[in-house]
């Protein structure tokens, strides 16, 4: 898919909440054996959510980050996507909300989507539909997350909460990156889902690993044939980061080498932000790209699908770096939690809610 | 304007009265009072409460109550003005007889609050607070006290030791007081080392929650010498106001409604501070008793903890202050509160306060304030 | 609380506006219709800063019921870049590491919910700044008035 107007992203903008809690933590709890999540998977430790947090204020503060980078007035925005899969009301849209803070409302589109963790990208490629195709002058696309799993289970360890925002615009002197090229892989796979009134997803193991492979890897392969370009002609690639190790598969698979994926890599030190996780590793690239940089991003969603996006750095991007917290700033940002503080916080204790 | 007299008094006991309810605090306060003036005829009745509606979710009640205590037939009137409820009921009272509309009127104060856990109290207090920019937030009244107390202490290098006095000098003089709600002395160290409830106010710095109703009678001074031999005579009255909000006052450390309400009250009676014997004032917590002092001119601004600690405030200092305990050991059934206040500079006036009576005292001061002083009233009394 | 209250005011809540006479010049959160000051009608539309100091504040340990989860937490008196004064509650800070005069800036966060099945709460909240950052000279200035 290529947008017939060029476009680009005008601002991007982070949010990562204070908390931490480490995986050797949540370890001790369920008795578990630590080196298989650390050494194994290669997390140490997730952002948590504070119990004043959710989907929607961690949406808003990257949108509001991405509005300074833009350097542009939320008047001129005419959409507001939100993407996510862990959105506070099931019927009430995230998306509304971030618009009438950021003072947009009335005069706008605003809505939420859902894809699994890819459902932010998606935000980004709807954003380019209708700004090149004129219906919009900006949009802003969202994806964040406050990631739900199971207490005990094996996603427990890398669950976590963020996530990042991106104003699509016209391509021009404004632009921080353009987006060249998109193109989605998308099938009916059931490897991860959550049905309606449950709390927590279910997974299908070793078998939702092979449905990220799939489709990452042929979402990957599929955008650089069609680009007819080759993996060394990437300065970075980021790829979809539900752990430390599968990206590092993909990349080998596609012929990427480490250092192209070095910057993007998030979860080892902030988990799985579901939603948050490309757009994040896609904001921590922006923060640290030159101009002229290559950049290759493939998200997943499980259910399943991948969004695979060719991103070019522009020269406006280093002067807009500063003018909001750099993913690496809220990473710095951290204060850990205990697993009974972490449990009351995202309500895991029974007859909490008989307080109320 | 003719000069209005207090020439009966009734309370009950303060605290957690589960026997009592509503109507039956009430109405014996209002028999206490009429007995205590020798039965005279009532002509109009003024209540001041602060929530039935929410504590007993009983709304009507100037009706109910004058009804339940035998006044039925007479025209009464509910002053609701937060907790300075009871203080209001008597302002209008006076106004009533001063101004001839009236003869003999009972004014009085009840507050039941004992049927609600202590969680939905506070809450329920916290509604004299702006319920969208303060309650909203989690804030309640004790937090706005406590905000202005590390301001306080902040700004004039005072520690929360000279707080801890004020509390322990309030307990040893309720433990004189047979209606105070804890007729018992205590400790610096209880004082100082109880539980946080908003720092830096711990629980000995707040009044508690409790049920009581008191009740006087006012006439015009000129038939009051047939219905007593000690008749206390109003002889200043102010009512002063200020903006709503904490954050929109322009003096985060000075309660504009007492200065006006003191200043009103003074110049009606024809006084000065130093004219003062004794004062019953609002220590909601203690830091609202430290400015209340300042604002009503009795010492400088920070100078409050210094007065303290030189014993100033005790009962036989120059300066004493609230010899029933205050509404730390006395109690503080909100919208009774300011007539528990009168009640008992008229016991001092009258030399009729037994073991916690001030020597010699003529002149006494009421100061009751709403929330944190979004309104005030000073009332100032002879005998 | 009914949804139409919460609802009603939302500008405040979400984006600081409160209301600034055009006669003195006084600014009034939450905005009123009458100035205070010199009882003049003619109020318009302002956005308050973002950011500020803290006056003064307090740590909650009993708190209203329905915040029993969050205590404890911290209320503060926050005065404004304009000068304007607001209460508001901090996040992401220990007490001990507050000092009176702190820098602090707005975020939104949720004060409460109506119970799992009711609305979410949305509001102001301040916390000490994350970032001095670099201004940014094309935007217009602070305070923004709008329409009547």
């Amino acid at each position: 898919m290529i947008p017939k107007q060029p476009v680009g992203i005008i601002g991007w903008g982070a949010y990562l909440p204070q908390y931490r809690i480490k995986v050797e933590t949540i370890a001790t709890v369920w008795g578990t054996y630590l080196e298989r999540y650390t050494e194994g998977l290669g997390v140490e430790e997730k952002a948590v959510a504070g119990p004043d947090e959710d989907t929607t204020t961690i949406a808003i503060e990257a949108a509001q980050n991405a509005i300074k980078r833009a350097q542009i007035e939320s008047s001129e925005l005419g959409a507001v996507l939100a993407g996510s899969e862990s959105p506070p009301y099931a019927v009430k849209p995230t998306g509304c909300t971030v618009a009438e803070v950021i003072g947009t409302t009335p005069n706008i589109l605003a809505a939420d989507l859902e894809f699994a963790c890819k459902a932010g990208t998606e935000a980004i490629q709807f954003c380019m539909g209708l700004v090149s195709s004129g219906m919009i002058k900006y949009g802003i696309a969202i994806g964040a997350d406050v990631a739900q799993s199971a207490p005990g289970d094996d996603l427990e360890y890398a669950t976590a909460a963020g996530g990042a925002a991106f104003i699509i615009g016209k391509l021009d002197g404004k632009a921080a990156a353009s987006i060249n090229a998109s193109s989605s892989y998308v099938t009916d796979t059931p490897d991860f889902w959550r049905r309606s009134e449950q709390p927590y997803p279910k997974h299908g193991g070793v078998f939702t690993g092979q449905a990220y492979f799939h489709h990452v890897i042929n979402a990957g392969k599929q955008l650089i044939k069609e680009l007819d370009m080759k993996p060394q002609d990437f300065q970075h690639a980021i790829f979809h980061q539900p752990n430390g190790k599968f990206p590092e598969k993909v990349a080998k698979e596609l012929g990427f080498v480490s250092e192209q994926i070095r910057v993007g890599m998030l979860v080892n030190t902030i988990g799985n932000t579901y939603s948050g996780c490309i757009p994040l590793g896609l904001s921590a690239v922006l923060d640290n790209a030159k101009p002229g940089d290559n950049i290759l991003v493939v998200s997943y969603g499980s259910g399943a699908g991948s969004d695979a996006f060719y991103i070019v750095a522009q020269d406006a991007i280093e002067d807009k770096r500063e003018l909001a917290p750099t993913v690496q700033d809220y990473i710095d940002r951290k204060e850990y939690v205990d697993y009974s503080c972490y449990a009351k916080w995202r309500r895991m204790i029974i007859g909490l809610e008989a307080k109320r | 304007m003719r000069k209005v007299a207090i020439i009966g008094v009734g309370m009950t006991k303060v605290g957690h009265l589960f026997s009592e309810s509503l109507r039956s605090l009430f109405s014996k306060a209002v028999r206490s009072a009429l007995e205590d003036a020798g039965n005279p005829k009532i002509d109009a009745l003024y209540v001041g409460n602060m929530s039935a509606g929410q504590f007993n979710n009983q709304e009507n009640i100037a009706a109910l109550l004058s009804d339940f205590a035998g006044l039925n037939g007479i025209p009464a009137t509910r002053i609701e003005e937060g907790c300075a409820s009871g203080a209001g009921a008597i302002y209008n009272g006076f106004k009533a007889v001063a101004s001839g509309s009236h003869d003999f009127v009972l004014v009085g104060g009840v507050e039941k609050m004992m049927d609600t856990s202590t969680c939905d109290a506070t809450s329920i207090v916290s509604t004299v607070t702006d319920q969208e920019y303060e309650a909203f937030l989690g804030l309640s009244l004790v937090g706005i006290n406590a905000m202005v107390m590390r301001l306080y202490m902040n700004t004039f290098d005072v520690g929360r030791e000279p707080f801890a006095k004020f509390s322990v000098q309030m307990h040893d003089n309720a433990s004189k007081n047979p209606y105070a709600q804890f007729p018992f002395k205590t400790s610096m160290d209880k004082a100082m080392n109880s539980n946080p409830v908003a720092e830096p106010i711990h629980l000995m710095d707040c009044a508690p929650l409790g049920d009581g109703a008191a009740a006087l009678i006012l006439c015009p001074e000129e038939y009051a010498k047939k219905f007593t031999s000690s008749p206390v005579e109003i002889i200043g009255a102010g009512h002063g106001m200020d903006t709503f909000i904490f954050h929109t006052r322009d003096d985060f450390l000075s309660l504009k409604a007492i200065r006006d309400s003191a200043r009103d009250a003074y110049r009606m009676a024809g006084i000065t501070p130093g004219k003062v014997d004794l004062m019953e004032i609002h220590d909601s917590f203690s830091i609202t008793a430290f400015l209340t002092i300042e604002d009503l001119g009795f010492v400088e601004k920070g100078a409050t903890g210094q007065a303290i600690d030189e014993g100033l405030i005790s009962l036989d200092g120059p300066l004493p202050v609230n010899p029933s305990g205050g509404l730390k050991a006395r109690g503080h059934p909100i919208g009774a509160t300011g007539v528990y206040q009168m009640a008992e500079v008229v016991l001092q006036l009258r030399g009729q306060a037994g073991a916690r009576q001030v020597p010699g005292a003529e002149t006494g001061l009421t100061n009751n304030i709403s929330g944190f002083g979004a309104s005030s009233y000073v009332h100032i009394l002879r005998g | 609380m009914h949804v139409s209250k919460f609802w009603r005011e939302l500008p405040q809540r979400y984006r600081l506006e409160g209301k600034r006479c055009s006669q003195c010049g006084k600014v009034c959160f939450p905005p009123r219709d009458i100035c205070p000051i010199c009882n003049s009608n003619q109020m318009t539309s302002v956005t308050l800063p973002k950011s500020g100091k803290i006056i003064t504040y307090t740590v909650m340990h009993t708190v209203p019921s329905h915040f029993e989860i969050f205590k404890p937490y911290i209320i503060a008196l926050v005065q404004l870049e304009d000068g304007t004064h607001i209460t508001t509650q901090l996040t992401d800070c220990k007490p001990e590491n507050i000092t009176l005069g702190m820098d602090v800036e707005a975020v939104i966060r949720k004060i409460n919910e109506d119970g799992r099945d009711g609305i979410i709460y949305y509001s102001y909240k301040f916390r000490p700044v994350l970032k001095n950052l670099k201004k940014n000279t094309d935007k217009k200035p602070i305070l923004q008035y709008d329409s009547v």
